[in-house]
């Protein structure tokens, strides 16, 4: 992928990045760069190690895990670097924004004291100075001047992580980390907030890390994404490439099996206006049942279960669950991440997948 | 044909606050009804009345030619059976403690249909029509996949011999590689079974595929009902 825009250096580099626990390997050889402003979606399921990834991005991996390979930011080696060395670029250069907004604010301090407090940390401003900076970056993501005082709680959700948001933005670091942001939410709130993220990032150049599971997140918002299964690369590539046309198995199939033209979120108006009688909603025509059961289509799925980092299969880690994986070379030989026309894909078969791949994961029930 | 469930001006307060305004509406046998609308619009409220979960402050629920709200909790109780939840948390909705054909057997009993010899039998039968292994019904539910789990707690609800099940977002929870799975499976025993649903989700799209008809909610209130007339053709 390092070939894509060869006049211009990647913002952040990753190569061979492995993260364990003990014995067991949860992120498994991960390479990729982001480049400056650039958005890139990391999606994956449950255990396939995107959000290992993204504290290692961050330097900020969990207790007890080992990091090794490389992960650059400019010129600064995260890997392996002494915590203080780390730490030094939390806020200014990397930020994060993370899955639980209300756990990510202190309690019992007010909103305004706490981004002041973030922006002291960084800058040896006066008190005074500070909070006008933060009530000002509060301003930014829609919380007006007169809230700012508020304690967290007194907040809704969506505020407090427009709050989290701004206090990522303060320093207007080069790379914003976000792990799940919006998982809470409901769908306004999510594409509202993910909005929100990438419009503070885009203004300021900051490169944009969207952690999901959710690829209609990463369609929506991302410029690049890059899908993980079982701790390693499955596919990358620009996002509207990857959607008209996947190139592993595992990606064609999660794209077979979600119904419609995608982006399926609700969008809802305005609240009804007035207090009378709501319309009689319970008479109106019925579908025939029976005809519609005649004609209810399947959806095409993927069979099985991802594997637990403890108990991989050999070869492939989607080959059990794939229909094109052959009983040899799948089975038995980890398929390489390889980059054709500025696509990566990891998978022995990915020239053989049919034009048409939702008709693999048709299965006959 | 009679309708299966028939809500009629159903409210539900919560203190001060209505949280189900007069929704009326009507499920048949083997239809299914998706119900929409954002968070706090009074979708789980009128689940959990219609489950009689919650006792609604006024209106009428009409379920098999029953009203359930005219019914004290003892002559409710033989009719429960027929009303099944599938929440959206698949490991919130079974014990940890419990071995799955446990909580699968559970409900039997409880209704004391149990029997000694046909009873490990009919949880076997239960675990096959949802997908599952016999050997799943040894593990604990932290042993199961999102979408295994979820599967176990359909094959629970259906150990009731249920007529309606209220799905509350089924999907939502899970990875998305396993939902497609659970919904071909929610399909095919309502074509078997002839099962009303009730479907709460987010999703319109996954609406406009599963369902017959669609209700959205808003503030409480039942502001739009349409037919679905062609499922959506899959990407």
């Amino acid at each position: 992928m390092s070939s894509e825009l060869p006049s211009m250096d990647p913002l952040l580099s990753v190569r061979d990045l492995r993260v364990s626990f003990g014995a067991v390997q949860a992120v498994r050889g991960l390479s990729f760069d982001v480049h400056e402003g650039e958005v890139l979606a990391v999606a994956g399921e449950s255990g396939a190690g995107k959000s290992l990834t993204a504290r290692a991005l961050l330097g900020m991996p969990p207790r007890g895990a080992t990091v090794t390979g490389s992960v650059r930011l400019g010129s600064d080696e995260l890997v392996g670097a002494p915590r203080s060395a780390r730490t030094a670029l939390w806020g200014r250069r990397v930020a994060l924004v993370p899955q639980d907004a209300l756990s990510a604010l202190s309690p019992v301090h007010r909103v305004a004291d706490q981004l002041a407090a973030a922006v002291r940390s960084v800058d040896r401003t006066s008190r005074k100075e500070a909070r006008a900076r933060a009530v000002a970056a509060l301003e930014e993501v829609g919380i007006p001047a007169d809230q700012a005082r508020a304690y967290p709680h007194e907040f809704s959700g969506g505020m407090r992580q427009r709050a989290v948001i701004a206090m990522a933005m303060l320093h207007q670091p080069d790379l914003v980390v976000a792990d799940e942001p919006t998982t809470a939410q409901d769908p306004q709130t999510r594409r509202q907030m993910l909005d929100l993220l990438a419009r503070r990032t885009g203004a300021t150049g900051t490169a944009l890390v969207l952690v999901t599971h959710d690829l209609d997140t990463a369609r929506e918002h991302a410029d690049r994404l890059l899908v993980m299964y079982a701790g390693r690369l499955v596919e990358a590539g620009p996002v509207e490439e990857v959607f008209a046309r996947p190139r592993a198995p595992y990606t064609a199939g999660l794209l077979a099996s979600v119904p419609g033209e995608g982006l399926g979120a609700v969008t809802y108006g305005a609240p009804p206006r007035g207090r009378g009688r709501p319309q009689a909603a319970g008479r109106f025509p019925t579908a025939p049942p029976a005809e519609r059961l005649a004609e209810r289509r399947r959806l095409p799925a993927i069979a099985g279960a991802p594997p637990a980092p403890t108990d991989l299969p050999p070869g492939c880690a989607f080959a059990p669950r794939c229909p094109l994986a052959d009983a040899t070379r799948c089975r038995t030989e980890q398929p390489e991440p390889q980059t054709h026309d500025g696509r990566t894909v990891a998978c022995h078969r990915w020239r053989e997948l049919p034009d048409d791949p939702a008709e693999l994961f048709l299965e006959s029930l | 044909m009679s309708p299966l469930l028939d809500i009629r001006e159903l409210v539900v307060r919560h203190g001060p606050r209505t949280a189900v305004d007069h929704v009326s509406f009507t499920i048949d046998p083997g239809e299914t009804l998706g119900l929409i609308g954002p968070s706090g619009c009074g979708k789980s409220s009128t689940a959990m009345a219609v489950l009689q979960l919650r006792r609604p402050d006024a209106g009428e629920v009409w379920f098999d030619g029953q009203e359930l709200t005219a019914l004290d909790e003892r002559r409710l109780r033989p009719l429960r059976p027929a009303l099944q939840p599938v929440f959206q948390d698949p490991y919130g909705s079974l014990s940890p403690r419990h071995k799955i054909s446990d909580a699968i057997a559970e409900p039997l009993r409880v209704q004391g249909s149990w029997d000694r010899t046909t009873g490990p039998a009919r949880v076997a039968e239960l675990l096959e029509r949802v997908g599952l292994d016999p050997a799943h019904g040894d593990r604990r539910p932290h042993e199961l996949s999102g979408g295994q789990c979820q599967r176990a707690g359909i094959a629970r609800a259906l150990a009731c011999e249920p007529k309606l099940l209220v799905l509350d977002e089924p999907v939502s929870a899970l990875d998305p590689s396993l939902r497609a799975g659970i919904l071909n499976l929610l399909a095919e025993l309502q074509e078997r079974l002839g099962l009303g649903y009730l479907f709460i989700c987010h999703d319109m799209a996954l609406v406009r595929h599963f369902c017959d008809r669609v209700a959205e909610m808003r503030e409480g209130r039942l502001v739009r009902t349409t037919a679905v007339t062609s499922p959506s053709p899959p990407r």
